[in-house]
């Protein structure tokens, strides 16, 4: 239906995005394809090493869900800070990732992860990893026909260490600014580590130059002031009605501080 | 791909159960669920305020779970079981709460308040006595404009209390 519509179709699953959307007048697709009646899209399951969390997986069913603190405990740090009970009941983890708002938790946390995105389209099914499928603002790798069918997070092992932080001014509102995180602790020492902003950009962006200046450094005294310090380096944050440039930068780096501290302590 | 696809419609027929009586509608397919219990069954109870998911005026139960009436689609209900105030109301499930909400001075305009019980009434629900910062939580997605919300917590804290009095009542009895 996606390719005999073409660009008048969308794709509609919790629908707390589009929806609104539809009823602002910022998008007027002719044809709507509702997939909530599609078999085997609501599984959150281990696939290989990997977690997959198929496409229809909604944020409170991942919440009560046994293996994600074991299997994805950002995620369970993230998902309280979604929007509200309500649209968690609705909304789904991977049409957050599909429509890549830049302010939402869910792109972040799967780059902060190094996961990937499952796709299917009338070419066959490919994968796309988190790194490459984020281009900009709201614009992924999906083409037109394509949709997303899941997301995938590498398994956790035990050296792994999460973060996650945002600054909202009400309780579920978008955040000013945010962090996702994640490292390994290898000897003393953290390694891998991805810090991935969001609400800074058109897209999540990770914060290569921070990151550099964590990598290698042991856990007892990590150099935060530097790290602080690359943040200008790595980030260019609007000013909008919400906060100015200067006032995100700021909390940028108070969200570094907290998130670092997250990171020296083992997953619980 | 296979297989013959369903043709898009404008129009269809809706069968679903909104407050326990099976409902069959001509809706167009772009009307939301707010609308549809609105306009087309009546029931008013269900209010629409910013009609973009922030103000949780539309709160009904969706199979069960709190969502948002004005985010839904009414053709995307097909086969469900939605519940709104007015059945809340006529079922006498929330009739302590809606005291409470009276007693405590909860409610001014009573625009966002079927929300507001919609959402509260998932919370308790749950069980147990919710700590404030809990019930403030799950009530973030409720706008009030007039009484603020302290009023609100108080009832809806009451209200937790007072179920948990009554069933520790009945173990004990």
């Amino acid at each position: 239906m996606l390719a005999q519509h073409g660009e008048d179709a969308r794709i509609i699953a919790g629908g707390q995005s589009l929806m609104a959307m539809l009823n602002m007048r910022l998008a007027k697709p002719s044809v709507l394809v509702d997939i909530n009646g599609v078999p085997g899209l609501a599984e959150l399951e281990h696939s290989g090493e990997d977690l997959r969390i198929g496409a229809l997986v909604r944020y409170a069913q991942a919440l009560r869900h046994p293996l994600l603190a074991i299997s994805a405990p950002l995620l369970a740090r993230a998902l309280p800070h979604v929007a509200h009970a309500a649209i968690r009941n609705r909304g789904t983890l991977g049409g957050s990732v599909a429509f890549a708002d830049p302010a939402a938790e869910m792109p972040a946390c799967l780059l902060a992860l190094g996961g990937a995105v499952e796709i299917a389209g009338l070419d066959g099914p490919r994968t796309v990893a988190a790194d490459d499928f984020f281009h900009d603002l709201y614009e992924t790798a999906l083409a037109q026909g394509e949709m997303l069918t899941a997301l995938r997070i590498p398994g956790h092992t035990p050296d792994r260490r999460v973060g996650f932080a945002e600054f909202a001014r009400r309780a579920g509102d978008y955040a000013l600014v945010g962090l996702a995180a994640s490292a390994r602790a290898v000897d003393g020492r953290l390694t891998e580590v991805r810090l991935v902003y969001f609400s800074v950009g058109a897209t999540p962006v990770r914060a290569r130059t921070a990151e550099a200046a964590l990598e290698g450094a042991p856990l007892d005294a990590l150099p935060l002031d530097a790290a602080v310090a690359a943040l200008e380096d790595d980030l260019d944050p609007p000013t909008d009605i919400q906060a100015s440039r200067d006032t995100r930068l700021h909390l940028a780096g108070v969200l570094l501080r907290q998130v670092a501290g997250q990171l020296t302590e083992p997953v619980a | 791909m296979t297989g013959t696809l369903p043709p898009a419609r404008e129009h269809l027929t809706l069968r679903l159960v909104v407050n326990g009586a099976a409902v069959e509608e001509e809706v167009e397919a772009r009307r939301s669920l707010a609308d549809f219990l609105r306009e087309t069954l009546g029931l008013t109870g269900t209010h629409l305020g910013c009609e973009h998911g922030v103000c949780g005026a539309c709160t009904v139960r969706l199979d069960g779970a709190i969502v948002r009436a004005c985010l839904i689609l009414a053709a995307q209900c097909e086969g469900a079981q939605v519940e709104t105030i007015e059945g809340l109301s006529d079922s006498g499930e929330i009739a302590d709460l809606q005291q409470a909400f009276h007693h405590r001075n909860a409610l001014q305009c009573g625009f966002c308040t079927p929300g507001m019980l919609m959402a509260a009434a998932e919370l308790l629900a749950d069980g147990g006595v919710p700590e404030r910062d809990a019930i403030r939580e799950h009530l973030s997605g409720n706008y009030c404009r007039c009484t603020g919300y302290h009023a609100i917590i108080d009832a809806v804290e009451s209200t937790a209390k007072a179920r948990a009095d009554q069933a520790r009542a009945e173990a004990g009895a």
